[in-house]
């Protein structure tokens, strides 16, 4: 399946003030091979990726493309060799039309009417059917992906980067990229593939490269090898995984009866009668792709978004109708998924974002003044429990980077001994080490009796830490089922499988 | 056929005539705006256009000259704010607002010693038995070269941002730079071509009230007209041949208040000389606040900075 030699990357070193992104990162991808580029946040992958594709100079090192030197000075340049690249974000223009977009990532396009039948023939032979005249703005995440991938099929790429692709797509969608990646890789065209989802690089990739703080630790063959190895590999330490809560489950806590509500978020998800209870002990996982009505769910237990009396009742008491100090008096404390702007104010210190959902349970404010004191002590207190890393608790949130600050604002709801937790995405590009104390910290307010909804898009963590299983699918939630037996396929109906994707069907 | 002291065709002749200061600033700044860059300092570029215009057709006899200096002082401005804004990375908002206050301070600086002098005069075109018709002719042929170089300029740029792939890039750009970044797009050499283009353009028309229609120097010469401009862009919702109904609806609005008061119309001067100013203001607030297709159409990055991190 593979051939020669295609990319050789040899010492390449690339710093930035104050931190080395890649140090003496060397390695070889031949043609046709499916190779996959392993690491945590920060590990270096972004940055090796970018210098291949010419957005980066390396300070150091070579690379050859198929035996020629190849320093590529700007994305032009790669592109003409035949690297292609298929972002993760920023990369479309949602004002602009499909053939547009594609125009844009093109060095030579054919006039506009010409590239929109090349665009649909070459769709329809990958089996990803697209309409090259419609906004991008209007596309499902797995329609603009189809978009990216289709953009860099029409150059007819040697090399073929992808940056986590598969994030946003549903199980049934990923199968077919799988397949449409496997048909490219077997007529010659050799894949770059990042991911942090080590089932699916067991999978798919003939070779793995492994980056640890921008240092290649370990090259190996992701079929031989678990997911468990390759991930201990990627942190360079032994991971226990979250221990289960078997205790048997109390009361229902939380009870969401016939939840309609209109989206306050312009272009969002109306909910549509979501129902569902959950008990003291037990966490609820609710998936689905982005945008299915998770922030509205989010915001309507949260009480952001009032509704009806009786939709939402915590302990038996009707909250529907109050905002959110009521219900945190009560015992809910959420976590949105925006770190930034949402779950935290940007500019204000750890012990001011501390108080702002802090007060109600903590008590931090006596008679309309701040107790400055108790604050602080609350703040140094998630920062010590949670292992938060940050100069003080003195520093603005801005400051902190992804993966702290997520683990300070979950930290402040779970430090409240709440009754009922709310958490959307509660690991979200956050590394792996700090991901597992997260979810850790979750199960164990579990063991202590709190009832757990955890919305998100990633279902490996949901299957490691939840008991029951919903999905949202365009505002509507499945009924709840054990995790336990539950297969692959049966969640991806339940996230509402695939839509209007067919398999690959061309012979090469 | 006059109608209240007011001879219709001679109106819209004059209105023509009135509008190709906002509509020359204002296409400038549509290319600006489509390009991710909000500049708030068109009138300040307008007025170092007029006074650039003045003393180099003065001093050279060819109001053609005078034309081509007024673009490239108002070129040169804006490139103030370019180098401010694209590298400094500083706040286009202020820095817009400042580059107005500079500008109308160092053109009254320049302007000392040309008040009461008269430019060379620019005539209209001869376009022989056109001008002849009756009232079409008087419309539409006897005007002079930039009334159709205007008009010219905003097909050109309709054609460009419509039809080419420097079009698209530029609206690439003003999208989303991240993403025109990531796809090796130069962005901000790109915003400041289009920057410096709205310069030129803010330029020429500001040259084109000091040597036609005033035509004369005064201070504060241009009077509001880049805020006019700047309104019609947002008026326009960013398409080039709205702009131009936009600037000959202003520019209308202004003709008939002088014309309504030499005509001796009962309504008050101040009423009359504030409208303008009025319907701009509304305009703004009527666009800004529906999430109708006209706040759809605005360019996504509009007013952000760009630094290519990472």
């Amino acid at each position: 399946m593979t051939g020669n030699e295609l990319l050789a990357v040899a010492g390449v070193t690339k710093a930035y003030p104050g931190v080395v992104a890649n140090s003496d990162v060397s390695f070889q991808i031949a043609e046709g091979e499916i190779h996959a580029l392993l690491g945590e946040n920060g590990a270096g992958k972004s940055t090796l990726v970018k210098m291949i594709y010419g957005l980066v100079k390396p300070d150091a090192g070579t690379m050859r493309f198929r035996g020629q030197a190849y320093a590529p000075t700007e994305p032009r340049q790669a592109r003409a060799t035949g690297v292609a690249m298929v972002f993760q974000h920023f990369s479309l223009f949602e004002a602009l039309n499909v053939a547009e977009n594609v125009a844009l990532g093109m060095e030579n396009p054919p006039p506009m009417r010409e590239l929109s039948s090349r665009i649909k023939a070459v769709s329809q032979e990958y089996g990803l059917p697209l309409d090259p005249g419609r906004m991008v703005g209007d596309l499902s995440a797995g329609e603009r992906q189809r978009v990216e991938i289709i953009r860099c099929l029409l150059q007819d790429p040697k090399l073929l980067i992808m940056d986590e692709p598969t994030s946003v797509l549903t199980p049934q969608e990923v199968e077919i990229l799988f397949k449409t990646l496997r048909k490219l890789a077997s007529e010659g065209t050799a894949i770059l593939y990042i991911s942090h989802k080590l089932e699916e690089i067991r999978t798919l990739c003939d070779e793995a490269t492994i980056l640890r703080r921008g240092k290649v630790v370990a090259t190996c063959t992701p079929r031989d090898r678990t997911a468990r190895e390759m991930a201990e590999l990627m942190v360079g330490a032994t991971l226990t995984p979250p221990a289960r809560n078997t205790k048997a489950k109390g009361a229902v806590a939380l009870q969401v009866a016939e939840l309609s509500v209109a989206s306050p978020i312009p272009f969002g998800t109306s909910l549509k009668r979501v129902s569902f209870s959950v008990a003291r002990g037990e966490v609820l996982g609710i998936a689905g792709v982005a945008g299915n009505g998770q922030d509205e769910l989010l915001l309507a237990l949260s009480g952001e978004v009032r509704t009806a009396r009786d939709t939402v009742k915590i302990d038996g008491a009707g909250m529907g109708d109050k905002g959110p100090n009521d219900r945190r008096a009560a015992g809910l404390v959420s976590a949105p998924e925006e770190r930034l702007g949402h779950a935290a104010a940007p500019d204000m210190s750890l012990v001011e974002n501390a108080l702002l959902s802090g007060a109600v349970r903590q008590g931090l404010i006596r008679n309309g003044f701040i107790d400055w004191a108790k604050t602080a002590a609350f703040a140094a207190g998630i920062v010590k429990d949670f292992d938060v890393r940050t100069p003080g608790t003195h520093v603005a949130a801005r400051a902190l980077s992804g993966g702290n600050l997520q683990k300070f604002v979950v930290g402040r709801e779970l430090s409240q001994a709440p009754t009922v937790i709310v958490v959307n995405q509660p690991t979200w590009g956050v590394d792996a080490a700090a991901a597992a104390a997260i979810r850790q910290a979750i199960l164990d307010r579990a063991a202590d009796g709190a009832a757990v909804v955890v919305i998100s898009q990633d279902l490996d963590e949901l299957l490691e830490i939840a008991d029951n299983f919903a999905a949202l699918n365009e505002g509507r939630l499945t009924i709840p089922r054990p995790v336990q037996g539950l297969t692959i396929d049966e969640i991806g109906l339940m996230m509402g499988g695939a839509h209007g994707i067919e398999v690959a069907h061309h012979e090469a | 056929m006059d109608i209240g002291g007011i001879n219709p065709a001679i109106l819209i002749a004059s209105l023509m005539v009135a509008s190709v200061p906002i509509m020359l600033a204002a296409i400038g700044e549509l290319v600006v705006e489509k390009a991710g860059v909000l500049n708030l300092g068109v009138e300040g570029m307008m007025i170092i256009g007029a006074i650039c215009g003045f003393v180099v057709a003065v001093h050279s006899g060819s109001a053609v000259l005078g034309f081509v200096g007024g673009a490239l002082g108002g070129a040169v401005l804006s490139l103030v704010f370019g180098l401010l804004t694209q590298f400094m990375l500083t706040n286009q908002v202020a820095t817009g607002l400042a580059l107005t206050l500079f500008g109308q301070g160092l053109s009254s600086m320049i302007g000392q010693g040309y008040n009461g002098i008269k430019p060379p005069a620019t005539e209209p075109l001869n376009l022989g038995p056109l001008a002849d018709i009756p009232v079409i002719g008087t419309i539409l042929f006897r005007h002079d070269w930039m009334v159709y170089g205007s008009i010219l300029i905003i097909a050109a740029v309709w054609v460009v941002l419509k039809y080419t792939r420097t079009g698209l890039i530029l609206r690439a750009v003003g999208e989303s730079h991240d993403a025109a970044h990531a796809l090796g797009y130069k962005v901000v050499r790109i915003r400041l071509l289009a920057i410096m283009f709205g310069g030129a353009m803010a330029g020429l028309g500001g040259a084109y009230v000091s040597l036609v229609r005033v035509p004369q120097w005064t201070d504060g010469i241009t009077a509001g007209a880049g805020w006019i401009a700047l309104a019609i862009v947002v008026f326009a919702s960013w398409r080039p041949w709205r702009v131009l109904i936009g600037a000959y609806l202003f520019g209308g609005i202004t003709v008939l208040q002088l014309n309504l008061q030499a005509a001796g119309a009962a309504i008050p001067v101040e009423y009359l000389s504030m409208s303008p100013y009025l319907i701009t203001i509304l305009v703004l607030v009527i666009m800004s606040s529906g999430r109708g297709k006209a706040a759809l159409n605005a360019p996504a990055a509009l007013g952000q900075n760009f630094h290519a991190s990472r």
